[in-house]
């Protein structure tokens, strides 16, 4: 008996209020601003459509178009091939060293994807380590850049949140229902095709449209390993970045058509999913097996061989960082320099790493609980308005973003743009979204009617909300904090929009310092960013004890 | 104390209405119990009361005082919920004394308080423990002892046994009803157990798609059944069809009971309503309702028939068992009512057509 309730003015519908005025200004504002920058002539002052029709009328814009789609279509089944059967090999056998792979495919999945990329290169590029090798023996490796490049680097990146999503969904399925479908019998690979994989499908739908939208957003690997081959973001950039050439009402455009693009996919997921939504939740789940000889070893190889490639690259980055450099090339010895370097140039990159997302985190996490507490507690036509606005960051790419807030805020009285106030915004509005639906499953598993316990003991609304809900919410709410804070210490695609010198943060100077060809420092922040990953998640095991990731 | 008065009370979500018109009242110091199928607003009138659901229409008064518009945290109720609502991040005491912080009271006194009623509720060496550490049933003492310290003017309790294993809900059932007397607080019972009910409320309310169908002790309501929804729901029972012809009971095989003086009922279909144990069953005879045993099962004290009769109905009956043999699957009987027990209800089961005190009024 869930009722809509009528908008009242008590503390919550002011919250309500409070939250639609940030979402107003740094949300709604930034996007209309850039709509309107899409079709106004700055010579004329006058409405037209001059920047779409460049846009559709020269195969050139079209073609990163569909490079994008073709992109990120293929990395997204490409993560799930990947991700599915591993996840599914995890949970239904015994495998020796799985806690350990598990955090190393955490790790795999919280770095930023263009430090994949990067490491890539070094390893399988023109004069990479392994293309060398290769060349050695007479065997000439196939050509790293370019599409199969990206698709490469953004499987590998992408597939661990298949694995955490599906990993999740299995521990819901009842192991009797596995019993059942045996008893009738459906077993092995049967089984799995015909009973886990439709069960399983919702969870599926909803990882492969994160894996979409990561992919097509992703701004980074496609402008390191991308070379000729043009993606959406990479265009997107330079025409907004480029000062000479550049066109701020193009680049809007394109912003424009971005969006269009990832909300189509949105609703067209939605659609699906809905046909295939169901609940499901385990009494007993899933028991490992042992698995038999033969079947052990190549369960074996297979997971250990898809944890070693995926974790490859950070591992070489890191190698690297001890390498000695001379001018922009690695040479033969080993010492700390790159890091005395890193951190005589860069040490205020750092602090930033530190500074801005910890700031974003604060806001996220108090934002978020309220807003999950309206969604959940009280329903009505503008907390529901809440809830959608909350979702638009979800289908906006992050170089979007940085566009919309950089452009909207570079006046006066509205002057944000080079503080590093705007990258904690940037950041809030990104990550709320994610933040939220954690908090929302959180609510949704604490009963009404303790709060109503409360408030019949005569405790106010916001004393309960205080004193009993928050504290019974607080576990959740500080794994989900850590996530968030990993995933804010590695984002790329905003930053490098709103980024000033005295605001660039570590993924930022690594992608710098990537580009001018210092390698050496590039690979000391790197791994710099990759210890700070490792001691949250730390942190978060540790907090979490037992409990499983999601994102 | 407080005696509560609903005056026709509405709850509608939406365009759905679930409770149209309903009055009650229920008095100071007794255990008053809803009972009713699920869905038939009982826990909707409850939450009513407690202030959680909004009230569409007609007043509720505590005493004279109408509470209408009254927060719930201003409406000084004590209120037990089907899980319990214990807060799982407080100790024992700390739950119980929540309360009585929110009150404003001085420390001395709500250690005090606190304490006497961990004591009564024999919790008291549990204090310092945290909740879920703590059984079903401790935790039950726990939501009681939470409730009563605050010393509301009523006490709600929404289906508090439903999550207790069968042992577990007897002994809550009586620790419930002793502490009950002992507070003498004004109670509002909601269980969809009619057993439950019967054992230890005052008074019940049956309800049924958001009416009130009966108000009575436990006795009344069983024997006397207003309608036939009321005298199926509590307790088991056979319904029959019949006439009723100069004021004699006719069944359609033939047999013929008389009313007596005491009933004048005229001419009309009706339905019977038989408890199973106001059937006498015996081997052979020349008046009553033939039929064949079909099953039987003995249980101790009684023994259960499944007795087909020669219109085609299996009705259900239960004899105090005895030293000889039982009848068997098979066996030709006859079946006689005991006439003074039975209820004899309109065509449309709406009207109980027997006369008897507990309608008067």
């Amino acid at each position: 008996m869930k009722a809509k309730q009528k908008f009242t003015l008590d503390i919550w519908g002011l919250i309500t209020l409070g939250i639609i005025g940030v979402y107003l200004l740094f949300l709604l504002y930034p996007m209309a601003h850039l709509m309107k920058q899409s079709v106004y002539d700055p010579q004329t002052g006058q409405f037209s459509m001059e920047n779409f029709i460049k846009f559709f009328s020269k195969s050139y814009y079209l073609n990163t178009l569909l490079n994008s789609f073709k992109v990120s279509l293929s990395a997204t089944f490409l993560s799930i091939l990947i991700g599915t059967p591993l996840a599914y090999l995890f949970s239904a056998y015994k495998i020796r060293g799985k806690s350990m792979l598990n955090i190393l495919i955490i790790i795999a999945s919280m770095s930023a994807p263009f430090i994949g990329a990067y490491s890539w290169i070094l390893l399988l590029g023109r004069s990479g380590v392994i293309t060398v090798f290769f060349r050695k023996l007479g065997i000439v490796l196939p050509d790293i850049y370019g599409f199969s490049g990206i698709v490469l680097v953004m499987s590998l990146q992408l597939f661990p949140l298949v694995f955490l999503y599906v990993r999740g969904a299995l521990a819901n399925i009842d192991n009797s229902l596995l019993e059942a479908a045996n008893n009738l019998g459906c077993s092995g690979l049967k089984c799995f095709f015909k009973v886990v994989i439709p069960l399983i499908m919702p969870t599926l739908l909803a990882a492969g449209l994160l894996v979409f939208m990561r992919a097509f957003a992703d701004f980074g690997t496609p402008m390191l390993i991308g070379e000729g081959y043009r993606t959406f973001p990479v265009v997107l950039y330079t025409e907004f970045v480029n000062e000479v050439k550049g066109n701020d009402g193009f680049a809007a455009a394109i912003a424009i058509i971005a969006i269009i693009i990832t909300t189509f996919v949105f609703l067209v997921q939605k659609y699906i999913s809905n046909k295939h939504s169901f609940e499901i939740s385990a009494l007993h789940p899933m028991v490992e097996k042992e698995p038999k000889k033969a079947q052990k070893f190549l369960i074996h190889l297979y997971a250990y061989l898809v944890v070693s490639i995926a974790i490859l690259p950070q591992v070489y980055v890191t190698y690297t960082s001890f390498k000695n450099t001379s001018g922009k090339i690695f040479v033969p010895g080993y010492s700390l320099r790159s890091y005395e370097t890193a951190f005589s140039k860069l040490g205020a990159s750092i602090q930033n790493t530190i500074i801005i997302p910890l700031l974003a985190l604060i806001i996220v996490v108090l934002l978020a609980v309220l807003i999950a507490y309206l969604a959940v507690r009280r329903r009505n036509a503008l907390t529901n308005t809440v809830d959608i606005l909350s979702m638009v960051p979800y289908i906006v790419p992050g170089t979007v973003l940085g566009i919309a807030l950089l452009s909207s805020f570079n006046r006066r009285p509205l002057l944000l743009s080079g503080t590093m106030l705007i990258m904690v915004i940037a950041l809030v509005i990104r990550r709320l979204p994610y933040t939220i639906r954690s908090s929302v499953a959180i609510l949704l598993q604490i009963p009404l009617s303790i709060e109503e316990a409360a408030i019949s003991l005569g405790a106010s609304k916001m004393k309960t909300f205080f004193q009993v809900t928050v504290p019974m919410m607080a576990a959740g709410i500080i794994s989900g904090a850590i996530l968030s804070w990993i995933t804010m210490i590695s984002e790329l695609s905003t930053a490098v929009i709103l980024y000033t010198g005295r605001t660039k943060t570590l993924t930022v100077a690594v992608f710098t310092e990537v580009l001018r060809g210092n390698y050496g420092v590039a690979a000391a922040l790197s791994s710099i960013l990759t210890v700070l990953t490792v001691i949250s998640l730390l942190v978060f095991n540790k907090i979490n004890a037992g409990r499983e990731i999601s994102l | 104390m407080s005696k509560i008065l609903i005056r026709h009370a509405v709850k509608k979500y939406g365009d759905h209405t679930v409770i149209p018109d309903l009055n009650l009242e229920i008095k100071d110091g007794e255990l008053f119990t809803l009972l009713g199928p699920s869905g038939c607003g009982k826990t909707t009138l409850l939450r009513m009361i407690a202030g959680f659901n909004s009230i569409e229409g007609g007043d509720i008064y505590f005493n004279d005082i109408r509470i209408n518009d009254l927060d719930p945290s201003k409406r000084n109720i004590g209120m037990v919920f089907q899980n319990y609502a214990i807060f799982p991040h407080m100790s024992v005491y700390d739950n119980v004394a929540f309360g009585l912080k929110n009150r404003k009271m001085e420390p001395k006194k709500i250690q005090e308080l606190t304490e006497q009623y961990l004591e009564l509720m024999q919790i008291a060496e549990y204090a310092s423990r945290m909740p879920n550490q703590l059984s079903g049933g401790q935790q039950q003492r726990i939501a009681l002892a939470r409730a009563l310290v605050i010393s509301p003017d009523v006490l709600l309790m929404d289906e508090p046994l439903s999550n207790l294993d069968a042992k577990l809900r007897l002994e809550m059932r009586s620790v419930i009803r002793h502490t009950q007397k002992e507070v003498g607080i004004t109670t509002v019972y909601v269980t969809h157990d009619q057993e439950e009910a019967m054992a230890i409320s005052d008074t019940i309310a049956v309800m049924k798609e958001g009416v009130i169908q009966q108000v009575g002790t436990a006795k009344e309501i069983y024997q006397r059944p207003k309608n036939l929804f009321v005298a199926s729901f509590i307790g088991r029972t056979n319904i029959l069809p019949a006439k009723v012809e100069e004021n004699a009971l006719l069944f359609p095989s033939g047999y013929r009971v008389e009313l007596g003086s005491g009933q004048q009922m005229e001419n009309q279909e009706v339905q019977c309503s038989i408890r199973p144990e106001e059937f006498v069953i015996s081997k052979q005879g020349d008046e009553g309702i033939h039929g064949v045993v079909r099953e039987y099962s003995y249980l101790g004290p009684n023994t259960h028939y499944a007795v087909e009769t020669v219109d085609g109905v299996t009705v259900e009956i239960i004899e105090e068992s005895s030293m000889e043999d039982e009848l068997k699957p098979g066996q030709k009987v006859l079946l006689q009512v005991k006439k003074e027990r039975i209820n004899i209800f309109d065509r449309t089961g709406r009207r109980n057509l027997v006369r008897s005190e507990a309608h008067e009024g």
